[in-house]
Order: structure tokens, then C-alpha cells, then sequence
């Protein structure tokens, strides 16, 4: 409870719940592993630790952010500029 | 410097939805669908944004038409079937969602029942030119069409109705004062247009990479203003003169037939008049 970084891992805990909500294999999927990820590391009490697994879950944001824009872009780009016909 | 923006957003069936057409054959099915904003007025919000970051417009404003919200009834059934997502402010969810991209502020435009039923590129151009007089806009960004009815229609017909210069299909657009350079995505290439502002400029695909509207900003956009006005404050008659007869699916595609041989190959193309 008394840990200074928690504000931050909660931060990326609800970001990263956000994110799920479109999640392609459904938002309960995301969501389980997500509980277990954050889960298997609530014993880590070592600040470099902490923020090591921090920024790869920024990582994860980006990586969800990117996939979420390339699946939209792909879908266009196929009903509407691909002629292959 | 002191230009500023507008910016049409339209909420549509989410992209990735599959499209079910009613029974009746009037139109598709919205009800407790997912619905998000139209991912080519994400480019146009996102192009606007980045005006705004370069310091060469002022103020972004996002504009969008419909209901106010769902209607009572469905309300209340979809809180019975737990349905929550296209419950309350449906349509200022997506203004929302413009703001958290980084808008200023938002106008909702009130537009409901039959109205918004038969509401289309003509009506909506209407009010997008009346806005654009009331708010002093400089240039209108817009998607250059919806994915819904794939209209590609409005951006025009707002440019004729202010008599604006407009640049369609925009794939790169680079601001000088109070000129613009538009590269537009043309059949078989790119065209190149100088225009001068005031003007309409309507976003293509490869136009930019919208970026994604975080949770920390969705929550900050909730403090951005979001003005309602009604068709009839702008002076536009919102009736329209198009009737829809039929709507019905594409058709199914045939399966396919397994040939054992090269032999067998060749006679069924013949067969099937091919060669």
C-alpha cells in the first residue's frame, strides 16, 4: 500500500484496461491476462524493478495502440483501394 | 495565425462490425450496435490537431449532427440486457472523442427523430456552411467520406454552398500563410493544388496517422465545452427530398469446387465459359 510508485502501476493498470476493451480476441481474454500479468508480480518491492516492468507496459500501450491503427488502416484499405479484381 | 478550424465528425457502425440489414429491408440494424467515429474523420481531426500544433491555426472546432440521445425506450431495454455502451450521450461521445484527440470545443448539432433518419451529405453541408459564417472559419476539414453510406459528397457540396475553393482527397497538406498545397489522391496518381483560404479540404487515408484517444485525455475532454444548437437556429431546413426504397445485403459469395486433376481444371473453366 505505502509504495510511491503505485499511483503510476494503477495508472497503467486502468490504461491498459481501456485498451482491451477493443482487444480482437474480446475484452474478458485481454482482461484475464492482464490480471494474471499484474498479479504474478505483486511481490516485487525493488523500485528498478517496479519501474523496468512499468516501462513494458508502456510498451504493451504502444504496441496495442499500433495494432488497433493498423488493423482500422489494413480493413480500409481493403474495401476501398484494393483492386484486385 | 488566427485561423480557425472545423472539423465534421460522424458517428458510424464501428468498422469492424458486421453489417446486418433489417428485416424490413428500410435500413440496417443500429440498435445495441457498436457504434465509433468515422475513421476518415479521424484523419480530419487529426490533421486539424497538427495545424494547431504547428502554431498556424488558433482554435479546432469539431462539429457533429444527430439525436441528443437514445431514445427513452432503448434505454431502458438495454440496461435490462446489460447492453451499456450505446446507452446516454451517444453522439457527444464522439465529439468527445475528437476532443480527447486534441480539439477545442465542441457544437452539437441537434438533429433528431425522422430528421436524423433521412439526414444526408446535402443537409449536413447545409449546417457545416451556416457554422461556418457563425464561427468565422477559415477552413473545414472533413473525412472525405463516411463508412457508412460512402457517400463522398459533403466536403463539396460545403465548398459550392460558401463558393470556397475545396481540396478533395487530401494525402499531404503544408500551410503558408493563407495559402494551402494539396497533394491529391487522384486516379492513377497525385495531383498537386495550390488553394487559398477560406477552403474546404476533405482527408484521404494516407493523409496522416490519427492518433489514439487515451483514457487521461478522454477524462480531461469531459471539461471542453460542447455547445448545442438546433438546424433551425442556423436558419438550414433539414427536410430531405430523398426517399430510401430498398436496402438489401450483398449478395453471398458462391463456394468454391475442388478440382482433383489439371484435366479437370481445364474443363471446368471451359464449362464455366472462361476460356
Amino acid at each position: 500500500m505505502s509504495n510511491p510508485m503505485r499511483g503510476e502501476v494503477v495508472r497503467l493498470y486502468k490504461t491498459l484496461l481501456f485498451l482491451g476493451r477493443e482487444y480482437p480476441k474480446g475484452a474478458d481474454y485481454f482482461k484475464d491476462r492482464l490480471r494474471g500479468a499484474f498479479a504474478k508480480n505483486r511481490d516485487v518491492k525493488d523500485p528498478e524493478k517496479i519501474k523496468e516492468l512499468i516501462s513494458r507496459g508502456e510498451f504493451v500501450v504502444k504496441e496495442l495502440e499500433a495494432l488497433y491503427y493498423l488493423r482500422k488502416y489494413r480493413a480500409l484499405k481493403k474495401r476501398y483501394y484494393d483492386i484486385d479484381e | 495565425m488566427s485561423a480557425r478550424v472545423l472539423v465534421g465528425v460522424k458517428r458510424v457502425i464501428d468498422y469492424a462490425v458486421k453489417i446486418r440489414v433489417k428485416p424490413d429491408h428500410t435500413g440496417v440494424v443500429t440498435d445495441g450496435v457498436k457504434h465509433s467515429m468515422n475513421p476518415f474523420c479521424e484523419i480530419a481531426v487529426e490533421e486539424a490537431v497538427k495545424l494547431k500544433e504547428k502554431k498556424l491555426v488558433k482554435e479546432v472546432v469539431a462539429v457533429s449532427c444527430g439525436p441528443q440521445q437514445a431514445q427513452g425506450k432503448e434505454i431502458d431495454l438495454q440496461i435490462i440486457s446489460n447492453k451499456r455502451m450505446t446507452v446516454g450521450f451517444i453522439l457527444q461521445e464522439t465529439i468527445r472523442t475528437a476532443l480527447a484527440m486534441g480539439a477545442d470545443r465542441g457544437i452539437h448539432v441537434e438533429v433528431s427523430g425522422k430528421d436524423y433518419e433521412t439526414l444526408g451529405p446535402l443537409q449536413v453541408s447545409k449546417i457545416l456552411a451556416a457554422l461556418a459564417k457563425k464561427e468565422e472559419a477559415n477552413l473545414i476539414i472533413l473525412g472525405k467520406q463516411a463508412i457508412d453510406d460512402d457517400c463522398n459528397q459533403t466536403g463539396q457540396m460545403t465548398a459550392a454552398l460558401l463558393d470556397w475553393p475545396q481540396g478533395t482527397f487530401a494525402s499531404e497538406v503544408t500551410m503558408d500563410r493563407d495559402m494551402l498545397k494539396v497533394v491529391r489522391e487522384i486516379d492513377g496518381g497525385l495531383e498537386t493544388i495550390k488553394i487559398k483560404m477560406p477552403a474546404v479540404l476533405t482527408a484521404d487515408l494516407r493523409l496522416n496517422t490519427p492518433r489514439y484517444a487515451t483514457l487521461p485525455n478522454i477524462m480531461k475532454a469531459k471539461k471542453k465545452k460542447i455547445t448545442t444548437v438546433k438546424p433551425g437556429d442556423l436558419g438550414v431546413d433539414v427536410s430531405s427530398r430523398l426517399e430510401v426504397l430498398n436496402v438489401e445485403e450483398p449478395p453471398q459469395r458462391l463456394a468454391g469446387v475442388k478440382v482433383e486433376t489439371v484435366d479437370d481444371l481445364v474443363g471446368k473453366l471451359k464449362e464455366a465459359g472462361k476460356i
